[in-house]
């Protein structure tokens, strides 16, 4: 929990992984120029005081992400949302038995979400129903720019897409995550379109599909996508540090999520260990739309207090003391929330 | 006077610059962030060496990072092997993406000529130029959205209903306007001022009751190019050490920090 000016903010990390990138486990030089990629949004997004070094950066252990969440980050509660990218590391880059046994060891601080890949077919599903006997997670993980083979991407609305939706329907897995990449076939569009979540949400309206990074970098399609459909939800991996380097490209993401998705949808995540969560919960807490930006309302504390970790706790049934709780906000379930902002009318 | 005998090396020198090749690489864009890849700092090296062979060319690309899209990344690369191919002088062209997890495929497709499909295989279907016109839509919808909305503030007796019936001709002259019309032109619509601004891609105005909402799709739309653009500079000046003095300022959605001092260069290598 974190505290501050009186109020208690309830926090859930939604989006966390405990990784291995160093150079034993990588299996080729995409695997060091991913790791590299994720180091160089550390470095370009991170105060400097928050600054790791790259060996820090490269493997972390359960024991520092126990530190870093629990005791100097303010989580109540974070979720293991692993990117399993096999074709890069020998072991993979999540570590997710490490992840599972460490969810598994400390249950009232850590939720393991699972991650699968459509294109293993058959075997894949009978290995999906084994894992979650075994584990049985609520949520998975999906990265859609996995490399598989000769593929270098898949879409949610595939037909072996579906199949898996129809198993975590059958399973109990409401809740799916999803990571756009760059390489999805055919390259002749945009692979970070979102338009193949828009259809599978439309077709599968008891799951909930929770896009990270809020569709960055296609946040317009993202929200328009999501104004749409109930169903869909926005994950701030990635878009939280802008709120350290570029604000008021923040406020605006913020503003268009509100305006579009509304305060019940959104849900705070670290993207731990790109970032750790302490720097980002004390300045989001403290954080606020600049005021000549007047298409946008201000952000209320009850806002922050459900972004922070209401949202994420609701979905994914955390137990939340129950003073600490906010009903929702009984706004339309879509089309814009703020509807009287549409035409600058705050300017004057 | 007429020269009785003329050196072809001395021709081919004289007729193509560094200078000339740089400003044939200006008419490159970032298709997705709308900006030319010599504003962005993309161009690594430019070297234009002149034998008795002709005059051979080789530039280097560089990208913020290793995981850009390849599809956008071959964009860029086989444009500028096009445009400077184009250059009469020229009779060698190599052009190379450096440092990117396609490199070696995309630069053995460019030296090949081998095309987008001939390049890509099983993972290219037929052209890039459905993308292209994304972002060409984007592009101009960005661009109207800020005349418009600088319309707005600066006219406080506007309402953004009125914005339905702006046309060209209301807008106040500058550098919004002429961007506006730029892209006006990339989609073909046309450029006269009877022209309603708030128009959709192929040119219909829309009815009085949509037009907040197309404004404040269109915002949306021209944040998001925005962010990208100073992210993907960010990202790039972080990547290579001393690459910011390649890239010229993006006046659009600036912020304090996109001029900040830049981090010492870390070594990403581990010696055990």
């Amino acid at each position: 929990m974190y505290s501050k000016d009186g109020e208690n903010y309830f926090i859930v990390d939604a989006h966390i992984a405990l990784w291995d990138a160093r150079p034993e486990n990588q299996r080729n030089i995409p695997g060091k120029q991913f790791i590299d990629c994720f180091y160089d949004y550390h470095r370009n997004l991170s105060p400097d005081a928050e600054q790791w070094s790259y060996e820090e950066f490269l493997y972390q252990g359960g024991q520092r992400l126990m530190k870093d969440l629990f005791e100097d980050g303010y989580v109540d509660h974070a979720i293991f949302q692993p990117a399993y990218l096999g074709a890069f590391y020998k072991n993979g880059f999540a570590q997710v038995e490490e992840s599972y046994g460490l969810a598994a060891a400390n249950p009232d601080k850590l939720t393991y979400n699972h991650c699968y890949d459509p294109r293993d077919g058959e075997a894949g599903l009978d290995r999906l129903r084994a894992d979650h006997e075994k584990m049985g997670f609520k949520g998975v993980k999906l990265y859609t720019a996995e490399w598989h083979g000769e593929s270098r991407g898949y879409k949610l609305s595939d037909p072996w897409s579906y199949r898996y939706f129809e198993e975590c329907r059958k399973l109990g897995i409401k809740n799916i995550h999803i990571h756009k990449g760059p390489t999805v076939r055919p390259l002749d569009r945009d692979a970070f379109d979102v338009a193949d979540v828009d259809q599978a949400a439309s077709d599968f309206t008891d799951l909930n599909f929770v896009v990270e990074h809020v569709g960055l970098p296609r946040l317009e399609d993202f929200c328009w996508i999501a104004t749409q459909e109930p169903n869909v939800h926005g994950g701030l991996a990635v878009a939280m540090p802008f709120m350290h380097t570029r604000p008021r490209y923040f406020a605006q993401i913020i503003g268009e999520l509100i305006y579009w998705i509304g305060e019940d949808r959104i849900q705070f995540s670290s993207d731990y260990a790109i970032w750790s969560p302490r720097w980002l919960i004390e300045r989001f807490v403290d954080f606020q739309i600049p005021e000549d930006m007047t298409e946008y309302a201000p952000l209320t504390t009850a806002q922050k207090k459900k972004i922070l970790g209401l949202n994420a706790a609701k979905m994914y049934d955390i137990p939340v003391p129950a003073e600490l709780q906010l009903p929702g906000a009984g706004e339309t379930k879509t089309g814009p929330r703020q509807p009287e902002r549409a035409d600058l009318a705050g300017i004057r | 006077m007429t020269a009785l005998r003329v050196d072809p090396a001395a021709e081919a020198r004289a007729d193509v610059t560094e200078e000339e090749i740089r400003r044939a690489l200006d008419s490159v864009f970032d298709p997705e962030l709308d900006e030319p890849i010599t504003d962005l700092g993309f161009v690594r090296s430019l070297t234009v060496q002149t034998g008795v062979d002709g005059t051979r060319v080789e530039v280097h690309l560089r990208l913020p990072t290793s995981f850009c899209s390849p599809n956008f990344a071959y964009l860029m690369a086989s444009d500028s092997k096009d445009v400077i191919s184009a250059l009469p002088a020229v009779t060698q062209v190599v052009v190379e993406l450096d440092d990117h997890h396609d490199s070696d495929l995309i630069n053995a497709g460019l030296a090949a000529d081998a095309g987008y499909r001939g390049t890509f295989l099983h993972e290219a279907d037929d052209s890039l130029e459905q993308l292209r016109w994304t972002f060409r839509r984007k592009a101009h919808t960005a661009a109207m959205e800020r005349c418009l909305t600088d319309l707005l503030r600066s006219d406080t007796s506007l309402m953004a209903t009125d914005m339905g019936s702006i046309r060209l001709r209301d807008l106040p002259a500058g550098r919004n306007k002429e961007a506006l019309l730029r892209r006006r032109s990339a989609l073909g619509l046309p450029g006269i001022g009877a022209s309603i601004v708030l128009v959709n891609h192929e040119g219909h105005p829309y009815p009085p009751d949509a037009v907040p909402m197309a404004l404040r799709r269109a915002r949306s739309t021209r944040i998001s190019i925005d962010g990208n653009a100073h992210f993907c500079r960010g990202l790039l000046r972080t990547r290579y050490e001393g690459s910011g003095s390649d890239q010229s300022t993006r006046s659009e959605g600036a912020e304090p920090s996109d001029h900040h001092q830049l981090l010492p260069l870390i070594v990403k290598e581990i010696h055990p």
